[in-house]
């Protein structure tokens, strides 16, 4: 028997029984060991890749120490985002305020670094002291000539979702500029892949085979100066929905730039995507070239994939993801494979989400939001799942369940964009599902009991 | 080439750290409070801090690290947090069933005044914790200490909440570990039942965080000191504090409540803090040292006479937390080594004295800084001015020793890299021989792996 909490029942749904919506979007219940996080992670995760911007934090030093180096949004270049800048707030700064040690800081660190812009992020501690962010951030950024910008990421003014929020105001505000001459009408910017494993990179070269340049990089890789003529392109090519669409739509409000939702998680996904922005330039060469491309990408990973399927097809798999969108390519790839997937779960998803989620399952599968430790264990234990998919605090958990696991969140080692990432993700979920070390964990031979 | 940015040139800085040796209290009140069976940690603030900690502590031990959280929203922080710890207290007991919760608090619910003490006291008389439950609380506000206080706050609120007396002094010792892995912590309890001392440890992680792969995901793993075991600290005869910045307020406070002298110890790391550990507890319990031990010890001075060539003069780097710095820099003193650099990010001048205590006459010749401003950008700093042959600390040094080409010994905390230190001690004699192993193998294969085709050498 699983237990959920009492104000979390109309958050947990079962394929095939009962047909009210999903609760959603909602205020995780106090004593949840939910395994969300807060505003700051959300804002600190799509600027972090802004590899040439100093990064300021803005409090006591929890905050800068434990997003410190954490993400492998890898960079071609600067690598002036790996470091931990904070102003490590005292209890004097406490009571006094932390303005001048801000303002300090800031100008310190602009002459020591010289970055191309400054991002200030606020703690929950300077939301309740009331520092004035913003008026040091606009009297250092005239003095030193570089944008300089707070990031609105108090800890409790909301979730994840909301520090996404704060993060593309600030992109907003340097988008627009910059200098958008010479950049060609068949252009994109890619926004919401983080460069994970070089993920970016990948994906940028499939463009630039397709005959479509990409102007900037806006959340992997990426460069304020790149993201100040962001406005040139003629396209936003929108992954991991959750974080980037707000972006997406000011700039299409601003600026009239169009943009296309896509994945590129699992082949049948990426080759979407690359066949939409194709599509939109409406270019017989370009067209050509993407079923070119798609043709002989899939020809090379294929057979491959096709040797591990035959050693997956069957097998149960568990989904707990922070956005729902990936948890939609997931269960595609997972398909790919011949898995099945069981249980599926977001920390964000919202109530069309959830709907295209039940859509997309088959029945009987279990359908979380918010969840927390002892509901996926329970649930994924419950399902006979094979395999387990999430995130740092999850693995561990599979791992004692004598599950295997794939981690699709930041920890990742391995791309899993693209086609070779589908490739790269049949080879990781084999290696797990398929190890010889569950010959010697107790759920051996216990399968079965569904 | 990941910190090429950093200058040589050591200049004063006033208002920022870059790159931290230490991180905030409340990842330690955690830590500490996983120490005590089916105790279920709770952090009294915004979702994040949960989450991170819970993530850094996953990463460090790669086991599941359950603790529950009040989710602040905007509304908590301009009413109070009372409404949601209470709401916690009610969810967790009736959903999660903990024998206990350790709450602890965050920058946020400090800084906004909300009395832990008083709203626990509510959630009892309101009838929301169950009969046999507790509920314990310590203050750790971020902005304070570092992650050690609030280990230390923890250790003191364990104490507070569930140290009790039954009347009857007993011949048991209390022995309070501080911040070390669960594997120091079984080797202190080996120590202890090889001495034939009966000992209360706590708090006690090992068979929490280290725990074996069952088929099960449990909650509430077996380890723990337990809340019966923690009802009788109140009579016995005597505590070992190990390390006075971790343990020294928990031992304190026994002695304030139930008149149990305590003894300060450094955490027995290396040879003479061993030997001074095995003395006390033997005075603590009045018994005799058997010799076994003496047999133990033979074999770390053997290794080090086997080996001391190699350790001659060697110049050290090393960073990290003060209650394992003082006894680690003692260690490398009996092994003939220079501590060179020393940067610990927690405040004390605790610090400086036991540093001064272990290297004597050195002292006045070692760069030795702690609290504000001594973070990892000034030990690369001091390394870039006077290079040493080898670096020991927590993960992060791995990258001042990639950039340098020096030797690294992983030791402290964060370690997210690699994996070992949960199930093998680096306290005691046989622990010793452990951080020799490292600092050898680290020297030796660095030798190996750099010196010319001439110089490489079989036999070494």
């Amino acid at each position: 028997m699983t237990r959920v909490l009492p104000q979390r029942k109309d958050q947990v749904q079962c394929k095939g029984s009962g047909a009210s919506p999903m609760a959603c979007e909602r205020h995780s219940v106090a004593g949840s060991v939910s395994q969300r996080a807060c505003v700051f992670c959300g804002s600190r995760v799509v600027l972090y890749p802004v590899v040439d911007a100093l990064h300021l934090i803005h409090g006591p030093i929890g905050c800068a120490a434990y997003t410190w180096d954490i993400r492998g949004a890898l960079s071609s270049g600067p690598d002036l985002h790996r470091m931990s800048f904070s102003t490590d707030l005292r209890e004097k700064d406490v009571i006094y305020g932390g303005e001048k040690k801000l303002e300090t800081a800031l100008l310190e660190l602009i002459e020591e670094y010289h970055p191309r812009a400054a991002f200030v992020y606020t703690t929950c501690i300077v939301g309740i002291i009331g520092d004035d962010v913003d008026a040091v951030c606009k009297r250092v950024g005239e003095r030193v000539g570089i944008p300089v910008f707070a990031v609105h990421s108090e800890g409790f003014k909301g979730t994840k979702k909301d520090g996404y929020r704060a993060a593309c105001d600030v992109l907003a505000k340097l988008v627009g500029t910059g200098d958008t001459r010479g950049i060609s009408p068949f252009s994109i910017n890619i926004l919401g892949d983080f460069n994970i494993a070089g993920e970016t990179w990948m994906i940028t070269e499939y463009y630039r085979r397709m005959g479509i340049s990409v102007v900037s990089t806006i959340t992997g890789d990426a460069r304020v100066d790149d993201i100040r003529r962001s406005h040139g392109a003629a396209l936003n090519v929108v992954q991991c929905s959750g974080s980037m669409m707000y972006l997406a739509r000011r700039m299409e409000q601003d600026y009239g730039i169009p943009f296309t939702r896509v994945s590129y998680f699992g082949m049948e996904d990426t080759s979407q995507a690359l066949f939409a922005v194709a599509r939109f330039f409406n270019d017989s060469e370009i067209l050509a070239r993407t079923s070119d491309l798609v043709e002989k990408e899939t020809a090379r990973v294929m057979e491959e994939i096709n040797q591990y399927r035959r050693h997956l097809n069957g097998k149960k798999a568990a989904i707990y993801v922070g956005g729902a969108f990936k948890a939609f390519s997931l269960i595609k790839a997972l398909r790919m494979l011949g898995m099945k997937t069981v249980v599926v779960g977001s920390q964000t998803g919202n109530a069309e989400d959830y709907e295209r989620l039940r859509a997309m399952c088959d029945e009987g599968t279990v359908i979380l939001d918010d969840s927390n430790p002892l509901e996926l264990a329970s649930f994924s234990q419950q399902k006979n799942a094979d395999l387990f998919i999430g995130g740092v605090k999850e693995r561990p958990m599979a791992y004692k369940l004598g599950m295997a696991f794939c981690d699709h969140n930041h920890s990742r080692k391995y791309a899993l964009a693209g086609y070779q990432g589908m490739l790269n993700f049949a080879k990781e979920v084999y290696s797990s599902v398929m190890s010889p070390v569950w010959k010697f964990s107790p759920r051996a031979g216990k399968r079965g009991a569904q | 080439m990941l910190l090429r940015h950093t200058p040589k040139e050591v200049a004063e800085r006033t208002a920022l750290t870059i790159s931290p040796a230490k991180t905030c209290q409340p990842i330690g009140a955690m830590y500490a409070a996983l120490g005590v069976h089916a105790c279920l940690p709770h952090s009294h603030g915004s979702q994040g801090c949960c989450a991170y900690h819970r993530s850094a502590l996953t990463r460090h031990y790669k086991d599941p690290i359950m603790a529950g959280t009040s989710s602040f929203t905007e509304g908590s922080s301009v009413f109070g947090g009372q409404a949601n710890l209470l709401q916690a207290i009610n969810n967790i007991f009736i959903t999660y069933d903990p024998d206990i919760i350790a709450v602890h608090t965050t920058c946020l619910s400090e800084t906004i005044g909300d009395d832990v003490h008083q709203i626990v006291t509510k959630a009892i008389e309101d009838g929301k914790v169950p009969d046999g439950k507790k509920v314990i609380y310590c203050n750790t506000p971020s902005y304070v200490g570092s992650h050690v206080t609030g280990f230390s706050n923890m250790v003191a609120g364990i104490v507070r909440g569930l140290a009790a007396s039954a009347g009857t002094k007993t011949r048991t010792v209390n022995i309070i570990p501080g911040w070390v892995e669960p594997s120091d912590m079984r080797e202190i309890k080996r120590i202890a039942k090889e001495m034939g001392v009966s000992i209360i440890l706590f708090p006690d992680t090992s068979d929490v965080v280290d725990s074996p792969q069952t088929g099960k995901f449990q909650m509430y793993p077996d380890g723990g000191v337990t809340q019966a075991e923690m009802a009788l600290t109140g009579d016995s005869v005597m505590t070992l504090a190990l390390g006075a910045f971790a343990s020294e307020a928990g031992a304190r406070q026994l002695d304030i409540s139930f008149k149990v002298p305590f003894e300060m110890l450094d955490i027995p790391i290396g040879l003479s803090a061993t030997d001074r550990f095995i003395q006390a507890l033997s005075r603590a319990a009045g018994v005799e040292i058997p010799d076994s031990f003496v047999a133990e010890r033979g074999r770390l001075v053997d290794v080090i006479t086997d080996m001391a060539q190699y350790f001659y003069g060697k110049k050290i780097a090393l960073f990290g937390d003060p209650d394992q710095l003082i006894p680690l820099t003692e260690f490398l003193m009996d092994l003939n080594m220079i501590p060179q650099h020393i940067v610990s990010g927690t405040p004390g001048k605790k610090f400086r004295k036991g540093i001064e205590r272990v290297t004597g006459d050195l002292f006045e010749t070692i760069n030795v800084k702690n609290g504000a401003q001594a973070d990892m950008f000034l030990l690369h700093q001091w390394i870039k001015n006077d290079k040493p042959d080898l670096i020991i600390g927590n993960t992060y040094g791995k990258y001042i020793a990639r950039d340098e080409g020096i030797p690294f010994v992983r030791m402290g905390f964060p370690i997210l890299d690699r994996v070992g230190h949960s199930y093998f001690p680096t306290v005691g004699y046989t622990g010793g021989i452990r951080i020799l192993e490292k600092i050898l193998d680290a020297f030796l294969n660095h030798k190996d792996a750099t010196c010319s085709e001439v110089e490489m050498e079989l036999v070494l």
